[in-house]
């Protein structure tokens, strides 16, 4: 069966959803990934939880600091222009509406932009962390995971059965076979991965997706 | 006044069972691990920990010893388990032998920080509309609505700093910072674990992120090794 894009390809489409000057706040698991992805000469700048801001791509072996990490605890690197605050600076600047652009995983996401990514269905308790003051602040919420479960059931749905990380707060939809935006009517399907058909997403997305007049392949 | 501590057995001798303790750190960043072994050693029970995570990344040196000790009744935090494992913390707290109570991280730190600073409470728009913040008093300001938060205080504080002078002025090294200057204005005692201590005029001013006035112990930590897995 056709997989679509892998975890890098996603990751890189949506560090294609930056523009110079942005400031992006990378959750953990696949969001973090993105931030080997922008160019190293592009004014976006990363902002994390933990109070660093302006950091750059996970480091190598030979450049790590251990006191100088990302929201997953990934040693990164520091571009220049970098500053450090501690994590009441870092939440006034989330909730305070500093943040451009949040990206979060997800379990599932709604026709209507609500998320749930906190607690994962049949495990009694989760890690809210960040997220829910970042999609309360941040000005786009961008949520990057795979289409559909590991037995194959769709994550994007009509109304989340997990506990919700916030109220109709998703804006866009990256996943390893589309991309999907959050609009006032629905979800409207914008790209999809290189070999798919719209037909194909839909099957595996529950509710009725629009289609965009111009939708065409993602390109990377 | 002398704030050196020769032992991190001695800094915290005194904290009680039963007895609610702040601890910095930021995953594996910016924890006090000299301090979390020493308080392991020292055996209080009954303890309330507030912390961003109760451990499970370096389960050998983090929280998870109090954890394993039995030592810990209560854990106030907003990351309390990791995907893809099961932590001590996760286990006791699965078999209800530990409480939870779960904040996200913004609020969790602001309410440290109102607690510091004696704001009894504040209203935030953070988790309206989710379960975290059910049954909790809302209040509509220009349309939109926020919720009631309480401030949080503790016995003791137990943070990592970068370099201390002899009066307790402290500066942090990079994401190492975290909640560490914020809990540190919100315990009755604040115990600091530092890599440095260095004369009184060593320390630019201009640099000091947390105010001598903050901390009342200092303790030279050791060193660890941090593995990233």
């Amino acid at each position: 069966m056709k997989s679509g894009l892998t975890r890098d390809l996603i990751a890189m489409r949506v560090a294609n959803e930056f523009h110079n000057g942005d400031i992006v706040n990378l959750g953990i698991g696949l969001p973090t990934r993105v931030s080997s992805f922008i160019a190293e000469n592009s004014d976006v700048i990363l902002h994390c939880e933990n109070g660093l801001m302006g950091y750059g791509r996970i480091a190598h072996a030979h450049e790590i600091d251990p006191e100088l990490v990302n929201a997953g605890s990934e040693p990164v690197t520091l571009k220049p222009g970098a500053s450090y605050s501690g994590s009441a600076e870092a939440f006034a600047m989330i909730r305070g509406g500093h943040i451009n652009i949040a990206v979060l995983g997800a379990y599932q996401v709604s026709e209507k932009g609500d998320l749930a990514n906190w607690l994962q269905p049949n495990r009694k308790t989760g890690s809210v962390g960040g997220s829910m003051d970042l999609v309360c602040g941040s000005k786009k919420v961008i949520v990057t995971m795979e289409h559909t479960t590991r037995d194959g059931r769709p994550r994007i749905v009509k109304k989340c059965s997990s506990p919700l990380t916030g109220k109709r707060c998703v804006n866009l939809i990256v996943t390893n076979l589309a991309v999907i935006e959050v609009k006032p009517d629905g979800l409207m399907l914008k790209e999809v991965a290189p070999g798919f058909t719209y037909e194909e997403v839909q099957i595996v997305t529950e509710p009725r997706l629009l289609i965009a007049p111009d939708l065409h392949e993602i390109e990377l | 006044m002398n704030k050196i501590f020769s032992s991190a057995e001695s800094a915290l001798a005194d904290i009680f069972s039963g007895a609610v303790v702040m601890v910095g750190g930021f995953g594996v960043t910016g924890v006090p691990f000299t301090l979390i072994k020493a308080l392991s050693q020292q055996g209080a029970k009954n303890l309330t920990i507030i912390a961003n995570s109760p451990g499970g990344r370096l389960p050998d040196i983090d929280l998870t010893l109090l954890i394993k000790n039995v030592q810990v009744k209560k854990v106030i935090s907003s990351y309390p388990v990791y995907a893809g494992k099961i932590s001590a913390f996760e286990e006791k707290y699965l078999e209800g032998q530990i409480e939870l109570e779960m904040v996200p991280q913004g609020t969790f730190i602001e309410r440290i920080r109102a607690g510091g600073a004696s704001i009894p409470a504040f209203y935030t728009p953070t988790g309206v509309g989710t379960s975290l913040t059910q049954g909790k008093v809302k209040k509509i300001f220009d349309g939109k609505k926020y919720v009631l938060e309480f401030a949080l205080k503790a016995d003791f504080a137990l943070i990592k700093a970068h370099k201390a002078d002899k009066m307790g002025n402290l500066v942090y090294h990079s994401a190492a910072r975290n909640f560490n200057p914020t809990m540190a204005t919100a315990a009755a005692v604040t115990i600091a674990e530092v890599d440095y201590i260095v004369k009184p005029g060593e320390l630019d001013p201009e640099t000091i992120v947390t105010p001598a006035i903050y901390v009342d112990r200092i303790v030279k930590g050791e060193k660890y090794e941090i593995r990233f897995d």
